[in-house]
């Protein structure tokens, strides 16, 4: 031992400031309180968020993630501080959002013997960790750290869990930071091989009707500009998953909507019409293809894709094109015909004519008494800045503020996708509004999910993020009684909800509130959320049983897509 | 079609690598029918040996997965008719049920008797498992007290080796 020598616990933080963390979400207890302590020397270099429970400190981890594009942190105790994590770890390995995620644990001699708060998180977070490891030695923590962030941020990204026995934080260690730069067994970036990339320009060239599907891959590859170059070229028509709406303007001439079960009509619909289909960064999730056994299947599939084991899981590719897509589509770029596509697009517009006359038109300006949410997202189009960041959670509001927001810049859909989390808004958009207090964060949210974290609005009350939480109240989880009368015989079964005054709950967390039940009163409300600055709180009483469409039931194929 | 398959999964030494990689197939609902770990030829790099039948798409899938785990170097799979392998089989017969009879099953199977201990003798077999089980089909006629077989260790006839992917 020598004087230089610091505690495991000031070496945690030490690593994090190293890596440039900013922010930590988390939450103490006693297998982590030597990091708590030793973080109150830190404050002047990083900024710990006290949420109200440990899943609301991974969700706004993961919302900061999400907008920033760096590595969301989290801190929490052992027990059941490390299982509260568990679902924003399953939620962030299947959105790829890069966390490291810290947990105490108990003294090592008592590891394995029931111990006051002692859980295998370990594994019990295997399956839903990128990687994960406990540490019990000093000397350990710092590589550990290291190995952790550089796992999380590259490739694919994905979560991290890095677990610290009490004894590794108390004891006295040398502070020497070497970031990771490689592991042996782990090749991130597969190398693009020309072959491929001469086969895939080569089908391209000869398509008559190609279309371009692109997912989140694009935004965690930084290849929106490259995909936008790339469709200028050759005139194809592209459409976007859930996650990946975004990494292209709305207003992008040849964009032609959202797919997947409550997508838009065309893109759909027209899957099954292509005769090339080029997906980048998406990985064909069954939301997304329907019946996958009529998927496409007229079609010759390129896919360009980080992940290896995400080519043919699904969907057999003619042509993968393995490896990091912004690479791959500069090189397609030097390769493809300068082409435009007008007939072929003309038949999306004329689908997407049918689906604004259908649809769309009763959605937004509707005739009925009821107030629609798709007219509150009118509204927020109205006034909100180009770009604005739209947080939702799960179930039919996700689906119409997906449907209807107008998206122009990239990493402003934050949602949880591929989980389907309940939950997830609220501290998602604190998350998300802490990385730039002077963008407009929206969260919208329906009153099923805003009840199951609803605690943190105590969080935003205590940093003062001017989230602007929009509540779609229905009285109903919406989406699940939507299912019920469409195929469960309007069995009712427990979708309807009491609901507590929420404005009273938002003034009490000292939020700027606002209700609305008519729609007279509704634009104004809107209005007046955007000028106010800090916490706002808008509810909206919402038609009781309306329903998202289009929509492809499950086990039809996206030819199937029904509008009403 | 399903198929015998078996995966040569070359890893890190490190903690919980077994549980990451038995996860895949749990989560699929396909069983595993042999698993065996050894230190590989290279110091500090293991290689475990999976048996496991299913068909060549899932075994692309499975390979491919258990392949992005962080801590694995390498998944091979193979075909029976791609590898050289070897199963170990341990018999234990009481005293009184050694005859003549026994001796000539022992030659015939080329099996040997590793230990003899107060009331049993302990046989040992190698070979594939259809040997194995055949002797164990003839040694049910001596009282067989307990009967073990491991998993498969094999090694691929393909020249891949694992050094150009360290």
């Amino acid at each position: 031992m020598n004087d230089s020598q610091i505690r495991g616990a000031e070496i945690v933080i030490k690593s994090l400031v190293a890596e440039n963390a900013k922010f930590i979400f988390g939450y103490p207890g006693g297998a982590i309180m030597p990091v708590y302590d030793a973080l109150y020397d830190y404050m002047d270099q990083i900024q710990h968020i006290l949420t109200r429970h440990e899943q609301g400190a991974i969700h706004a981890a993961q919302g900061y993630a999400r907008v920033s594009g760096k590595v969301g942190v989290c801190l929490a105790t052992s027990g059941p501080g490390a299982t509260n994590l568990i679902t924003g770890m399953a939620d962030a390995l299947i959105d790829s959002t890069p966390l490291v995620c810290i947990t105490g644990q108990v003294l090592s001699h008592l590891l394995g013997t029931d111990a006051f708060q002692e859980t295998d998180v370990v594994g019990i977070s295997m399956p839903a960790t990128k990687w994960n490891i406990q540490v019990r030695r000093v000397e350990d923590i710092a590589p550990a750290i290291a190995k952790g962030f550089h796992i999380a941020r590259s490739g694919r990204p994905g979560p991290v869990l890095i677990d610290i026995t009490k004894d590794a934080q108390v004891a006295l260690g040398d502070f020497n930071y070497v970031p990771c730069l490689n592991i042996r067994s782990y090749r991130p970036y597969p190398k693009v091989p020309d072959s491929v990339i001469d086969e895939a320009a080569a089908l391209i060239n000869s398509a008559q009707r190609p279309y371009l599907l692109y997912g989140q891959g694009v935004v965690l590859g930084k290849a929106e500009s490259q995909l936008k170059a790339f469709l200028d070229k050759t005139g194809i028509p592209a459409a976007c998953t859930l996650l990946g709406t975004g990494a292209l303007s709305e207003d992008y001439p040849n964009y032609v909507g959202k797919l997947g079960m409550h997508g838009n009509y065309a893109p759909n619909l027209l899957t099954n019409k292509c005769d090339v289909l080029i997906s980048i960064g998406m990985r064909f999730d069954d939301r997304v293809t329907g019946d996958v056994k009529r998927y496409a299947k007229q079609a010759k599939v390129i896919h360009l894709e980080l992940d290896p084991t995400e080519i043919d899981k699904i969907v057999k590719a003619d042509v993968p094109v393995l490896g990091d897509c912004k690479v791959s589509l500069e090189k397609l770029i030097e390769k493809v015909e300068k082409k435009e596509h007008p007939e072929w697009i003309k038949q999306f517009r004329v689908l997407e004519a049918e689906e604004k006359r259908v649809v769309v038109g009763n959605d937004l300006s509707p005739t009925k008494i009821g107030l629609t949410m798709g007219e509150v997202i009118r509204h927020i189009n109205e006034f909100k800045a180009d770009d604005a960041i739209l947080v939702t959670d799960v179930g039919q509001h996700q689906m119409v503020a997906w449907r209807y927001f107008e998206y122009k810049t990239t990493r402003t859909q934050i949602t949880s996708g591929g989980l389907g989390t309940m939950g997830f808004a609220l501290p998602a958009a604190l998350g998300a509004q802490l990385h730039d207090y002077d963008r407009e964060v929206i969260c919208v949210v329906g009153d099923g999910g805003i009840q199951m974290t609803i605690q943190e609005l105590g969080t935003i009350m205590q940093t003062k993020a001017p989230v602007k939480v929009v509540l779609l109240n229905n009285n109903f989880l919406g989406m699940v009684r939507q299912w019920q009368q469409l195929f469960f015989d309007k069995r009712y079964s427990f979708t309807e909800l009491d609901n507590p005054d929420f404005i009273k709950i938002a003034e009490g967390y000292n939020f700027k509130v606002q209700k609305v039940d008519e729609r007279a009163d509704l634009r104004q409300a809107v209005a007046e959320m955007f000028v106010h600055h800090g916490p706002y709180f808008l509810e909206v009483k919402v038609e009781k049983e309306d329903n998202v469409f289009p929509m492809i039931a499950t086990g039809s194929s996206v030819e199937e897509i029904r509008l009403r | 079609m399903k198929r015998r398959y078996t995966i040569s999964v070359f890893t890190e030494n490190f903690i919980g690598i077994l549980s990451r990689i038995t996860l895949i197939f749990t989560r699929r609902g396909i069983n595993i029918d042999g698993f065996t770990a050894s230190e590989s030829r290279e110091e500090g790099i293991y290689r475990i040996t999976i048996e496991v039948n299913t068909t060549e798409e899932q075994v692309i899938q499975l390979s491919r997965q258990i392949e992005k785990i962080i801590d694995v170097i390498k998944a091979f799979y193979y075909i029976d008719d791609e590898m050289v392998f070897q199963e170990i089989a341990l018999y234990k017969i009481p005293i009184e049920s050694i005859d003549a009879g026994l001796e000539m099953v022992i030659r015939q199977y080329n099996a040997k008797i590793i230990s003899a201990e107060k009331g049993f003798v302990v046989i040992e077999m190698t070979g594939h498992k259809k040997d194995t089980q055949d002797l164990l089909e003839v040694l049910k006629g001596f009282n067989v007290l307990e009967f073990v077989r491991s998993g498969r260790v094999a090694v691929a006839k393909p020249m891949v080796s694992i050094d150009k992917y360290l």
